[in-house]
């Protein structure tokens, strides 16, 4: 390496030239200290592989790390089936296209004392009804529930993570907002295009009626432009914030007076059918509309009459046309489903060569998504477990990872226990359907923080609340209804459950995303033995269960009170935050 | 560490004055590093965040500029008749903002004008990160100015905290994540609570040694959470438990059940210095105002929420005799363009006023009235008077003492501090370490009669007794005296035990020395 060699990526001069030309100032701020050794990290991390396809071993912990971060938690059944298929299968298994989950219905109908729907009956669909005035939040609710209940039963495909990671990105707030038929398309959306073409995408989210309602594009118009939805449609949704990212205010002004004339169809809002995005001829600036030099100094021609809802075509052209966007979109996308940690080395390696193969695809999200995923460098060891768990991977993950029966049967029990689960995410920074702001949630985009922002002294707290309620008193779900888990049933599905070593080791690579030290696997085994020696402890008190597995006999509640104590320290060791 | 509980000990001295000799009590010697006054005085610094950019014309009016705004902004002016005047000044508030129009009659709300910085903003995200980093416009800094003020106090956090003498957060965020200005330069610096009295017990079990790399520092970040969640938790609950609000506060007003917390959390006992709330909804692009009444509609609503939390807080605060030591401080990512859009709305802009207030702030408005061309464009904009760096600067030195140097390494500049508070608590490592000491006070430990001998320079000098709230116990001495070294009798006979700080002011130097006054 030469050092003054501006265009070497590993010369300090290269960044003092970046630096120069972004008219940053780089500020010498003390390197990070390892908190424990209080010596200086430093991370070799220059020789991961890159996008050459994975050809190594297919075991368990590669199909771990792979379902660990394309589904929400990692099921037993699911992770021999996949490895069953080896890695081309497996891939194709998750990008399979899937019919749309069936939609909301009122399931709310008389939940509670004053769940009364105006306009729809119990099992009717309110996607057409005119808006419930203050019963709206009946909907909404329902609506979001909705959303757990695809997280949790989708067959195995890649699907719902990406539409939470839509929903993370493009955001809307469905209760800002405050139209739940308008909500329901836009999360029909999501799911539709939630692999498919980017462009096509964008299109449709800059026309969707709660987007044109939650960033005031319904309200933008030539005699007062709103920047809002022209703001994040550049810095959240194409071009970012990236260091060439320079799009201006200028630019900013510009697209909004490209917008100017797309509302919707308000007249729905208390009438029958679905809102729709309409072009007001006359509210629409006819005048021309110069970009700057980022988007090489573009003029979009303005038109007349309804020509002029065409130039938001030439706008997305013109966008999709620019580096940034496939950059940033590819940025995103690694951040979520790899690492937040972007190195210059990862940047040119794996972003770069992405986003190109992005672009030479015309902006589609599959071939991008199947190469990263089936890469060397997705399946490198430095990138396993170094994801924290959000809320859903959490929560919803554990729910699905032990198997837990949600009991009951109907509609009305299905929302009350994923009403309650929808709850209890937002109460451990996670409302689905309401991030923060249009931005998302903190921990996908806030440097250098990232999503060790899940974990605060609250919600650390507050998960391990939620795991010892499903392994000790009941999962919360209303004042009649607790949930557990059945572990006995969970442990009796693994492969060697008399085993204490192969049950502790499954368990582990199920719930955790990185693997334990022997002296806790030690001490997790101790408490399976009641403090004992020798293995055979367990494994006589397992059979004698097997031998006697009825509901309330002793054999099974001397196997269930041991497992208890384990899952108990299981689920609160800070490995199994990770994945 | 060691500085505290040094304090400590000296303290406890008191009673044994024989004591203090062995310690080597030497103002010149020792005091400097003793006077963090950050930590000793129990001073508290509340910030309230008004997100989504809070409309700044509309808050604090110009009077002199009406009709400029009544032409630039017809959606959302507010009717003269309505609006709280504030005496002595071409300014108005909001209907709203009855409290704090009082407040500022009693001389405790000091309104700083259009507060901003160069080349703004417009985004949220990069804004709000600019407001909380302290950063130039076009700087990235991934730390926040409340952590990197918070770890030049603690440097060593998170590691073995809390311990014996820190044993309180150092700083509580309400809410349920946390934000970038608590960021220090290794680790956030603060605790996320919603609620005081949750507290869960965790398992204390056995656990491994934290691999290298990205996942082994996600690792050492959570079990370090969870150790503080036991630690921190336990004391937060019993603050909680101890403390009562002395009023009530008012109800579906997410900002008032906050600062009850901060409140609580104050009456509890609690020694953390720095709490930060936040309100959201200012983003008000439509719907800021009603067509049929300007007074009423979501910015309106916001105000009101603010005012009205305020005034329980401060109610509390007066009731719990601790409203000399708690200051507040709104801020916002920006203000609103000076002309306002059809949709009854303002979209984002630059400078607008920000809020301090509290017993110790200077009374009145600092900084000259905005003024608006009735010309003016969709794409114009304030002109900011005041960097907000320079209101942060003002803060750290006045309130919690913190010197020139360690401003500069927080802020990475100097800025020109602003008067905003009165009884600025003047302690710096730097200028006690001056060879030649411009006052000095003895016999101290002081009995009876003591002298202060200054080094006068000829200019006007004032010299005040503060106590460890930073309150002006007495003043001392006010007035010109010759050049050179002057003598001051001061009859000390009547004063209180305890630890004082005798601080002169002098054109061009300001200097403290810590006093003990003993039986």
């Amino acid at each position: 390496m030469n050092p003054n060699n501006q265009n070497d990526p590993r010369s300090p001069k290269r960044f003092e030239w970046i630096a120069e030309a972004r008219k940053v100032k780089p500020i010498v701020l003390e390197p990070p200290h390892d908190i424990r050794s209080g010596k200086i990290e430093s991370r070799d991390r220059q020789n991961l592989a890159g996008l050459e396809p994975y050809a190594g071993p297919w075991e368990r912990s590669q199909v771990r790390h792979l379902l660990s971060r394309v589904l929400f938690g990692v099921r037993k059944s699911d992770l021999d089936y996949f490895t069953n298929l080896q890695l081309e299968g497996s891939l194709n298994k998750l990008f399979e296209q899937l019919p749309l989950p069936d939609p909301p219905v009122n399931d709310y109908e008389g939940i509670d004392e004053n769940a009364k729907d105006p306009h729809v009956g119990f099992r009717e669909s309110w996607l057409n009804a005119p808006h419930a005035g203050n019963k709206e939040g009946l909907r909404i609710v329902s609506l979001k529930s909705w959303m757990i209940k695809n997280f949790l039963e989708e067959r195995p495909n890649i699907r719902q993570k990406l539409v939470l990671f839509w929903s993370n990105m493009l955001a809307t707030k469905i209760w800002d907002v405050y139209i739940a038929k308008t909500s329901y398309p836009y999360l029909e959306m999501l799911h539709r295009n939630a692999f498919g073409n980017y462009k096509t995408f964008i299109k449709e989210l800059t026309l969707d009626p709660s987007m044109l309602i939650f960033l005031n594009g319904a309200a933008n118009t030539k005699e007062a432009p709103d920047e809002n939805y022209a703001r994040e449609l550049q810095e959240l949704f194409c071009i970012g914030k990236g260091p060439d990212a320079k799009f201006t205010e200028s630019d900013v002004q510009a697209a909004a007076r490209v917008l100017t004339g797309w509302t919707v169809s308000w007249e729905k809002y208390e009438n029958e059918g679905p809102f729709t995005s309409r072009f007001n001829v006359w509210a629409h600036d006819t005048s021309d509309k110069q970009f700057s030099e980022f988007y090489g100094n573009k003029v979009i021609q303005g038109k007349a009459g309804f020509q002029g809802a065409d130039e938001l075509d030439d706008m997305l052209d013109m966008i999709f046309e620019n580096n940034e966007t496939a950059n940033y979109v590819v940025r995103r996308l690694y951040a979520y489903f790899v690492s937040n940690e972007i190195t210059d080395q990862t940047e040119e390696e794996i972003i770069q060569p992405l986003a190109q193969l992005f672009r030479d695809e015309n902006y589609e999200l599959e071939p991008v998504l199947r190469k990263l995923l089936g890469s060397a460098h997705f399946f490198e060891q430095a990138n396993k477990g170094v994801l924290i768990k959000s809320p859903a991977d959490h929560l919803l993950g554990l729910w699905r990872t032990l198997n837990v029966n949600r009991g009951g049967n109907g509609l009305q029990h299905e929302l009350r226990v994923h009403r309650s689960m929808h709850w209890q995410m937002a109460g451990i920074g996670m409302e689905m359907g309401d991030p923060p702001n249009v931005a998302g949630w903190a921990a996908y985009y806030q440097a250098p923080q990232y999503d060790k922002a899940w974990i605060t002294t609250d919600t650390i707290t507050r998960r391990a609340g939620n795991t010892d309620s499903l392994i000790f008193w009941g999962f919360w779900i209303d004042q009649n209804l607790q949930i557990k888990a059945d572990l006995v049933s969970f442990v009796a599905s693994l492969k060697d459950p008399a085993d204490p070593n192969s049950l502790l080791e499954e368990v582990a690579l199920l719930l955790h995303g990185l693997e334990l030290s022997e002296e806790v696997r030690n001490n997790l085994k101790s408490a399976l033995l009641s403090g004992q020696l020798s293995d055979h402890y367990w494994t006589d008190a397992w059979y004698a269960y097997l031998g006697n597995s009825r509901e309330g006999s002793n054999e099974r509640i001397i196997v269930h009170t041991r497992l208890q104590a384990v899952f108990r320290q299981l689920l609160q060791l800070g490995e199994y935050h990770l994945m | 560490m060691k500085r505290r509980t040094f304090l400590r000990h000296s303290t406890h001295g008191l009673a044994v004055p024989a004591l203090l000799g062995s310690m080597g009590f030497s103002p010149y010697r020792n005091l400097a590093s003793l006077l963090k006054l950050s930590q000793e005085t129990d001073r508290v610094l509340v910030l309230i965040f008004l997100q989504g950019g809070n409309d700044g014309l509309n808050t604090l009016i110009p009077l002199s500029q009406l009709s400029a705004l009544n032409q630039v902004r017809p959606h959302v002016i507010l009717p003269e008749n309505k609006l709280l005047e504030l005496p002595g000044t071409e300014l108005a508030l909001h209907p709203e903002l009855k409290y704090m129009q009082s407040l500022f009659n009693e001389g405790r709300l000091r309104p700083v004008q259009s507060v901003g910085y160069p080349e703004q903003n417009f985004s949220h995200f990069r804004s709000t990160d600019i407001w909380m980093s302290a950063s130039d416009s076009d700087q990235l800094v991934n730390s926040g100015w409340v952590g990197r003020h918070l770890a030049q106090d603690h440097p060593e956090f998170p590691e073995n905290y809390p311990n014996e003498t820190f044993t309180d957060p150092v700083s509580i965020e309400i809410g349920y994540s946390s934000s970038l200005i608590f960021q220090g330069p290794s680790a956030p610096m603060n605790m996320v609570i919603n609620d005081p009295s949750y507290f869960y017990e965790l398992v204390d079990g056995v656990e491994g040694p934290v691999p290298e790399g990205l996942a082994g520092e996600k690792l050492k970040h959570i079990r370090l959470t969870a150790r503080q969640s036991q630690l921190y938790g336990e004391v937060v609950k019993q603050a909680a438990q101890r403390g009562r609000n002395q009023t009530d506060y008012p109800s579906n007003n997410r900002l008032a059940e906050q600062l009850r917390i901060v409140a609580r959390l104050i009456a509890g006992g609690l020694k953390t210095p720095l709490y930060l709330v936040s309100l959201d909804g200012f983003d008000t692009h439509d719907a800021q105002v009603e067509s049929y009444d300007h007074t009423k509609g979501e910015h309106a609503n916001l105000l009101r929420q603010l005012d009205q939390a305020v005034q329980s807080f401060m109610k509390d605060l007066e009731l719990q005799k601790a409203d000399d030591r708690v200051l507040g401080m709104t801020f916002s990512e920006f203000g609103r363009r000076i002309v306002s859009n059809a949709s009854l709305g303002t979209d984002h802009g630059s400078a607008a006023p920000m809020f301090v207030f509290g017993n110790e702030v200077i009374p009145g408005v600092l900084g000259y009235d905005p003024i608006i061309s009735p010309n003016s464009t969709y794409a114009d904009n304030l002109n900011m008077q005041f960097d907000f760096r320079a209101v942060y600067a003002s803060i750290l030195e006045q309130w919690f003492g913190k010197s020139e140097v360690d401003r500069h390494q927080i802020l990475y500049k100097d800025f020109i501090t602003l008067p905003i508070l009165r009884n600025e608590v003047v302690s710096t490592r730097d200028r006690f370490q001056d060879s030649a000491p411009a006052i000095r006070v003895f016999p101290n430990p002081i009995q009876a009669n003591s002298i202060l001998e200054v080094e006068a320079n000829g200019e006007p000098m004032r010299v005040d007794l503060i106590d460890l709230q930073g309150r002006v116990v007495k003043p001392l001495f006010s007035g010109i005296l010759p050049k050179g070294k002057q003598q001051i009798n001061w009859p000390a006979g009547r004063l209180p035990a305890g630890n004082y700080v005798v601080r002169m002011q002098q054109a061009g130097r300001n200097q403290s020395v810590k006093v003990m006054k003993v039986q």
